[in-house]
Formats: C-alpha cells, structure tokens, sequence
C-alpha cells in the first residue's frame, strides 16, 4: 500500500516513486472534482495556508490560490513588494508573525536556492517549494509529469527532451529528477553555454543540435530563456538562439511522427516556441495549467492529511 | 479465510438476499423514472452494480440511471487518522436534483461514511429523497443518528469485530464474515 510520509514538499529529490504515484492517483480525483458544477470539496477546511511570493508569479501564486479555494483551505496572500521585508525584516521573523497568527501550511517562492529548506529547519508548519531561485520548482515538476503521464498513457520509458536555458531553470532540475524517478528517458538540448557541466552525471543525454532532439524524443519541453537571472550574455542573440532552439511549425513538421510539446509558461512568443505551434494540436500547454490545479490539490491534501 | 472468522452470509445466499432487496426497491420505486442508484466507492459499488443488474433483469428496464460516488475528500477523520485516504473514481454524470436516490454500501457501521456521503451527494444538485440500502447492518453501533431503509441481514458485533464482504467481482467467492480478535 502506497504512503505519503512527507512533511514537506521542498523538491522532487526527497519523494519516492510511490508517493509521486499517489499525488498522481489524489490529483486524478481533483481533476473530476475540478470538472464539474460545483467545484469545491471541504477537506481542508481546518487548514490555513500562507502564500508567500518574494518572485513574480502569476500561474503558480493563481493555481495554488484556486486549488487551496476548492480545498475550502482558509488563506492568507502575502508579496514581498508590499510588505515589511522593504523595512528590513529577515525572512524568519516575517514567517514566524505570520505562523503566530496560527497558520499550519506555508507555500513559499523565494529567489535565493535553497530558502524553502531553509525555513522548513526553523519553523513548524508543512512547507510547500513553489520555486527557490535556480533549485527546484517541484509543482512543476509534477503537473508536467502528470500531463505527460495523460496525454501518453504513462511516463515510463517515454523520451523526453528539455529545450533552452537549462542552466538557469528550476522547472529543468525538478523535471528531470521527477522523469527519471519515474522512468522516462530524459534528454536536454541547448546552447552549450546554457547546458550546467555534469549534468550528465543526473543521467540526462545532452545534445546541441534541436532537429537531432526532435527526432529521438516523444515529447518536448521548451523552456524560456531567463533572461533576469542571467548576468553575463550567454548567446549572441535571441534572434539567433530562436533561429537555431525555437520550435517552429516547420521543424515540428518535417518530423516523420507526432510529438507533444509542452512550455512550462510564461511563453515568449517568437523566441522558443512560435504562436502557431503553441496553439497547435501537438501542445498541451494548456492542459497543463489545468493540471496545475489537480496536482496541487493533490498535494496539499496530502501534505495535510498526515495525523496532527 | 482467517482463522478467527465466522461466515454469516453463504455464497448461495447471497443471490436471494439481493433478489428480496430488487424487489423492496420495486415495490416503493416502480420504473425507477425518477430514481439513482448510487453505489458508494470503494467497496459498496460490488453490491451497488449487482442490484443494478438484477434490477435490469426483473423490469426490462436498462435505463435506470446509476452512479458511482467517492467520499474521499468528505471524510471526518481527514488529519485524525493513520490510515491513507487513497481516492477512488467518481462516476456521477447526472445531477441528482429532485430525485430519489438510493444509497448503496456493503457494510452499515459508525454511520460516519454515510454522512460523508451525504454532504459529497448534496455537490451533485438538491435530492428529492436519499434512502440506503445495506447489505450488512451492524446494529447497536452507530455514532450518528443513521439508518437503512433497505437491509440485507442485521448482525450483532463488538466494537472490536471486523465485518468484511468479499465479491467473486473483486476475485474472491461470494461471502460475508465476522472477523473477531
């Protein structure tokens, strides 16, 4: 019998097999309760949760305020731009008010790696990783394998290439821990300055040449370029880097099969993917917001469903 | 079968017990126009869809609108227990507004499942009528004030007993026992 025993959700690394299943299974109940009239289930009704976002988001802070509302979860929003973080309060004291107000679950975006375990050492409530810097974006993670996992049937053995700036993503690192984890096959593709050396030793392949990827993989991830982490230029151009890295509807169709393509969003139309391929038939960008709310549903009741 | 367990329904009982069920739901539903039968998951569905057969074979009618319904996410005991809440699928596409519903699980017991049931029911529309049937009421153990309408055998058990159906469905024969300590 499959168990949840985690307390936290700080990145894929610290979930086994197992338990990525049964958030899938839970999430697989999420999605019908999502689809129908009444859209809302009173589990969590006794939990208040707290959003921290110290990064801009829109799809994440907006898919875990709608799962945790269908939850019948009580929460609480909070940005850094308006608090008092911009009067020199450390991140701990500014958690810890918040916790004083009696909140039993926290999900964090912070931009420096490593904050959600950082806060997860310090303070007694479950702690959600919605994104710490370059380290993991687990949820994301999740969705994009739970999408995979919909539209194919399953993961395993599936052939999965990540395309772009894998070198400054978080969704990348969580992505291919979470594949492997589950069996897929997993290839990144880019520019070799934005490709992190060693990356190989995650048991990723690692190829510069798109059409090549294209060819080998079932689906396609294509990242953003992050731009705003990045402090030195790693390409010459972006004009460049969409004409060599940016999926097009004539790459996609010069493949002798289908493949699905996938964009963790937000999409920077032009540059790695362009608009008629994002609104194509093979993507499933969309359905993977739709996802985003299953699977944090999921996770969420998990995370509160242990013993208090 | 483990050792310290007494059969209380045989496996040739089993058909006479759900065939007098099929007819008390006759009796007070007639063609079933305006009724659901709604098994609860994960166990009641075995009962649920047998009755739903039967029911076919006795009227003629193979439009009796059926679903399935999952509690899971209704439960009480969510951050009480020890146990893994694993949940199971949800077949309702009907919306049960303004009609009768009947209510099918193996085994009546604290009644908590069934009240679950009944706030997961109420997200589907408004019913005129929630009835339930059971195949096995444990009586004298109810947490809340609950009861079935229609009832396969009563047994009497302690706190400590465990009342398990199995279902040749589910790959084991047709049998109901007491599982006592």
């Amino acid at each position: 019998m499959k168990k949840f025993t985690q307390k936290h959700l700080l990145g894929i690394k610290d979930l086994s097999q197992d338990e990525i299943e049964l958030i899938f299974e839970t999430a697989d109940g999420f999605k019908t309760v999502i689809n129908r009239p009444i859209k809302k289930v009173p589990s969590l009704r006794d939990v208040t949760i707290a959003n921290i976002f110290f990064e801009n988001s829109t799809r994440t802070r907006i898919s875990f305020e709608l799962a945790q509302k269908r939850l019948s979860a009580d929460i609480v929003n909070f940005s850094a731009s308006s608090s008092s973080l911009s009067k020199g309060e450390t991140l701990i004291d500014t958690v810890n008010n918040i916790l004083a107000m009696k909140v039993d679950m926290v999900v964090m975006r912070h931009p420096a790696p490593g904050a959600a375990i950082f806060l997860s050492q310090h303070i007694n409530a479950n702690i959600i990783n919605a994104g710490d810097g370059t380290h993991e974006h687990p949820t994301q993670a999740l969705l994009d394998a739970f999408s995979i996992r919909e539209k194919l049937g399953k993961v395993a053995e599936k052939k999965v290439v990540i395309v772009g700036d894998i070198m400054h993503s978080r969704v990348a690192i969580s992505n291919i821990i979470c594949l492997k984890k589950l069996g897929a096959e997993v290839m990144v593709c880019g520019p070799t300055t934005l490709i992190p050396k060693h990356i190989e030793s995650l048991g990723v392949k690692v190829e510069t040449d798109l059409m090549k990827a294209l060819n080998w993989c079932d689906v396609a991830n294509m990242l953003r370029i992050q731009l705003e982490r990045q402090d030195i230029k790693y390409f010459p151009s972006l004009r460049e880097y969409s004409m060599l890295y940016g999926l097009d509807k004539q790459r996609l169709d010069s493949l002798n099969k289908e493949i699905v393509v996938m964009h963790p969003g937000p999409i920077n139309r032009g540059v790695e993917i362009t608009s008629d391929v994002a609104d194509s038939k093979h993507s499933i960008i969309l359905d993977q917001v739709e996802n985003g709310v299953a699977v944090r549903m999921a996770i969420m009741f998990l995370l509160a469903s242990q013993k208090q | 079968m483990p050792i310290n367990s007494k059969i209380i329904l045989e496996k040739k009982q089993f058909s006479i017990v759900i065939d007098r069920l099929c007819y008390e739901l006759i009796e007070k539903h007639g063609l079933f126009e305006n009724t659901a039968i709604i098994g609860l998951q994960p166990r009641g569905i075995y009962l649920a869809r047998r009755v739903l057969k039967r029911l076919n074979e006795i009227t003629y009618n193979n439009s009796i609108t059926y679903g399935e319904l999952d509690i899971s996410f209704y439960r009480d005991d969510f951050r009480r227990g020890n146990e893994q809440i694993v949940p199971s699928e949800m077949k309702i596409n009907f919306t049960v507004e303004n009609k009768k519903v009947v209510l099918i699980d193996d085994v009546l017991y604290t009644g908590r499942s069934i009240r679950s049931a009944l706030d997961a029911l109420v997200d589907f529309g408004r019913p005129d009528k929630v009835e339930l049937m059971v195949l096995i009421d444990r009586r004298y153990s109810r947490h809340l004030p609950i009861q079935p309408d229609y009832t396969g055998i009563t047994v009497d058990t302690r706190s400590n007993d465990k009342v398990k159906v199995e279902w040749k469905e589910n790959n084991k024969a047709d049998a109901a026992m007491i599982i006592s300590d």
